[in-house]
Parts: C-alpha cells; sequence; structure tokens
C-alpha cells in the first residue's frame, strides 16, 4: 500500500514554460475525418495547443525556471537538488537534470537525475524529491516536469514544462500521497521503437494508420479506449483511498486538479467523487493534453491572481501511461504563482546541441 | 438489466438518434457518425450507468447492441 505523508516540506510557487506558438486543432483534423472540429472540442475539450518543433522540454523549463528564481528570490547556491520528470529527455543519455544544473548556472553540490514518467508524473516527481527533503538536509530545490517534442499530427498533446519550487519547513504539515501502478497495461500508451526492445531501424519510419491518422513506430500509439475506461475508474479510487488512509474529507479541498487529457473523463470522475465542478479547474482547451505538466500548468493557468495571498487545500491526480497513478493532497499557504513564460524558437542554447 | 433501456442509451450516445430506428440487432459501430469519440461515450455511459468498465478490445469484439449488452450484464454479475 503506497500511501506516505512527507512531512516538514512545502510548495512555495511554481511556472511554467511554453511554446509562444499556438496551433488550432481546426487545422489538424483530417479532410475525411468522420467528426468536425466542434464534435472534437465537444468530446475532448481540446481546442488548441503550445506546439513547437524546436524547443526542448527542458528549454521550456529553464526558462520557467529562471522566472521562477527570480520572483522567490531565491540564491541559486541554495538549490540543492533538481529532478527531471519527463518522457522526453535532450539526449538518450546523459540525464537532461544534469544539462539544466549546468544551464541553470547550478552550484555542483546539487543532486540532479531523471526520472521516466508522463500523466502521473508531477505527483510522482513531488513524491520522490520532497521525500529526499525531509530530514533537512536539504532545504531547497526544484522539480522540473513537462513533455515536449509528440509529434505535431497529435491532436491532443500540446507542449509544456513546469518548475516546481519546494523548500524545507520545520513543522509544515507537508503532502499525503498515494502512488499506484497497474503494469498489465504497460502497452496502452506505448513509442514502439528507438528503445532497446525494438532499436531504432527503417521500419521505425514506415507510415501506419491509427484511427484514422498517419503515425510511424517512433510516435507515442495509444489505445484510447483502455486509458479511458482506466482514467474514469482508477482517479476516483484512488483520491477516495487517500482521504480513507488519511482520515480526511477530501470534499472540503478547496481545488481538485486532475490530469487534463480528457473533458469527458474528467466530468465523469468529479461526478462519481460527488465534487463540486466550479471547483475543477481546467487548462486543456488551450494547451491540450500536456502530460505530466497538466496538474501545475492547470494550477499556474487557472488560479493565477485567486490564491496566493491565501491558504489553499488541494487535491491532486494524475493517471495515464504505465500505466501509473499518483494522488496527492497538500495545503498552500501564499505560494508564489509565476506568470506563465512564453518561449519563442530562438530560445535555445547552442551550448548545449551536441556537436561532433 | 433491460436491453430496451440499454439500447435507448446507447441510441443517446449518437447526435441524430431520432433518425435511426436503434434495436438490439443495430450494428451500432456500422452507423455513418460512429468514430473512436462514440466509442469513448459509450464507454462513460456504460460506467456512468451500469458501474462496469468496458476495455477497447470487448468493444471491438461485438457487432450488435445485443453483443455488448451480453458483455455489460456478464460483467455485473462477476
Amino acid at each position: 500500500m503506497a500511501f506516505l505523508h512527507i512531512k516538514n516540506v512545502k510548495i512555495s510557487g511554481l511556472a511554467a514554460g511554453v511554446p509562444s506558438t499556438v496551433v488550432d486543432n481546426a487545422d489538424l483534423i483530417p479532410e475525411n475525418s468522420k467528426y468536425s472540429i466542434d464534435d472534437f472540442v465537444e468530446n475532448t475539450g481540446i481546442r488548441s495547443k503550445h506546439f513547437s518543433k524546436v524547443l526542448t522540454t527542458s528549454d521550456l523549463c529553464f526558462n520557467a525556471a529562471e522566472r521562477l528564481i527570480s520572483d522567490l528570490k531565491w540564491n541559486k547556491n541554495d538549490i540543492g537538488a533538481i529532478v527531471f520528470v519527463s518522457q522526453n529527455p535532450d539526449y538518450l543519455r546523459p540525464a537532461t537534470a544534469c544539462i539544466l544544473q549546468a544551464r541553470l548556472k547550478l552550484n555542483k553540490e546539487c543532486a540532479a537525475y531523471d526520472i521516466v514518467f508522463g500523466c502521473s508524473g508531477w505527483v510522482y516527481g513531488l513524491c520522490s524529491l520532497s521525500s529526499l527533503m525531509q530530514s533537512g538536509d536539504i532545504k531547497k530545490a526544484l522539480l522540473m516536469v513537462g513533455d515536449a517534442k509528440e509529434d505535431h499530427h497529435d491532436l491532443l498533446a500540446g507542449h509544456a514544462g513546469t518548475v516546481t519550487a519546494l523548500e524545507y519547513q520545520e513543522n509544515n504539515n507537508g503532502m499525503y500521497f498515494h502512488l499506484g501502478t497497474n503494469g498489465d497495461g504497460w502497452n496502452a500508451i506505448c513509442i514502439p521503437d528507438g528503445g532497446s526492445r525494438n532499436p531504432f531501424s527503417l521500419r521505425s519510419l514506415e507510415s501506419i494508420e491509427i484511427d484514422g491518422h498517419k503515425r510511424c513506430r517512433l510516435n507515442s500509439i495509444m489505445k484510447g479506449m483502455d486509458v479511458f475506461s482506466f482514467g474514469i475508474s482508477i482517479a476516483p479510487k484512488s483520491i477516495k483511498s487517500l482521504a480513507d488512509h488519511f482520515s480526511f474529507d477530501y470534499q472540503a479541498a478547496d481545488y481538485l486538479v486532475l490530469h487534463q487529457a480528457n473533458k469527458k473523463m474528467n466530468e465523469l470522475i468529479v461526478k462519481k467523487l460527488n465534487f463540486d465542478p466550479l471547483k475543477v479547474p481546467s487548462s486543456m482547451y488551450e494547451f491540450g493534453n500536456t502530460s505530466s505538466s497538466s496538474i501545475p500548468l492547470t494550477i499556474i493557468s487557472q488560479l493565477k491572481g485567486k490564491i496566493e495571498s491565501r491558504k489553499v487545500k488541494f487535491v491532486c491526480c494524475g493517471f495515464g501511461v504505465g500505466l501509473s497513478w499518483g494522488t496527492v493532497a497538500f495545503a498552500a499557504d501564499g505560494i508564489k504563482l509565476s506568470q506563465l513564460v512564453l518561449v519563442d524558437d530562438e530560445q535555445i542554447d547552442e551550448k548545449y546541441i551536441y556537436k561532433i | 438489466m433491460n436491453i430496451n433501456d440499454f439500447v435507448n442509451k446507447i441510441a443517446e450516445q449518437y447526435n441524430e438518434p431520432d433518425t435511426f430506428a436503434f434495436s438490439p440487432d443495430t450494428h451500432f459501430k456500422e452507423i455513418e457518425e460512429y468514430s473512436s469519440l462514440t466509442a469513448l461515450t459509450i464507454i462513460a455511459m456504460v460506467d456512468d450507468e451500469y458501474g462496469i468498465a468496458l476495455r477497447g478490445d470487448e468493444i471491438r469484439g461485438c457487432a450488435t447492441i445485443e453483443d455488448l449488452f451480453k458483455i455489460v450484464e456478464s460483467k455485473a454479475k462477476t
């Protein structure tokens, strides 16, 4: 039973970087599609997304991190750990967290590592990094979470890189976690080629048709019906079991923030939880499914200006690829929410592009 | 669990249910407007109304509304 209560660590601030270019799904729906853009938006909740062919997740996280460090007036030398959670590392090796340590000019006395995760990634990253900090040996740390570089023709996926600033604070009540896994669903969302099981080959580039969309074995291929069914069933269970385990009332939360995969899915989850839909912010209409960054991006884009000056109770649940899920409950007191950072294609740094 | 109720609930997942006579024998995936989005709304309806989680292969494996009803009925018993 993966229930955890991690004390003495608080979320001090959140920032998000997105590509400045916006793509309208009306321009992407195939001509022979059975559904119109209106049908698509009605069913998925996703109209547009921020997208770049050039920027990587780390570019988005880097720009968001610079903004957040400045907004919090942190001294970079105090940052003792950074964790990068993504399914789109800059390179297959080294860990992208190492590149970010250098690019952000952080102290060398800084632990840095990657976690490969999608939809549940923010919750997993939060749990991993806050566990590292609860003893008080590391006082400040950054969690960088997101995904960019998904294929342009994917109507659902948007690009974002977020940063969560964590701080050690004695006697802070911290965060409550529930983490779970059903690896039998490993192939529900999968990029078949490019890893060790099926290394890149000419076959990887051959066009295959999935639900009327042209894809290849280097794209993320999803069994949409299975993932949908999984989400509507597991998210309410996880939230209820966390609340039961730690004896709190999830309905007393100020906000429920769900992973942003599909509007219908989230409506059903909210209904099953008997939670007030007005307290469930959503960012998918504008940003699409932003993978692991969807929860912090939703908080930043929808709640900025509404929560910074008071104490707010959150319940957040991420679920998807793995299949994996995680729920976290915490109180944010005077959290800093940085202005959304729009990143241009020119904001890549040549220094971190490998040259032979 | 009643097959006629089930047929009506499936019909509601289509945009223009009145223009088509739905019955247990209806091949619901061959209706013109059926798409991957319709499949999701059917999964959502079955979860919401019957508390049953359908898998993609179960929907792929059935042709008529009655086929689907039988799956839901058998899952309800277990």
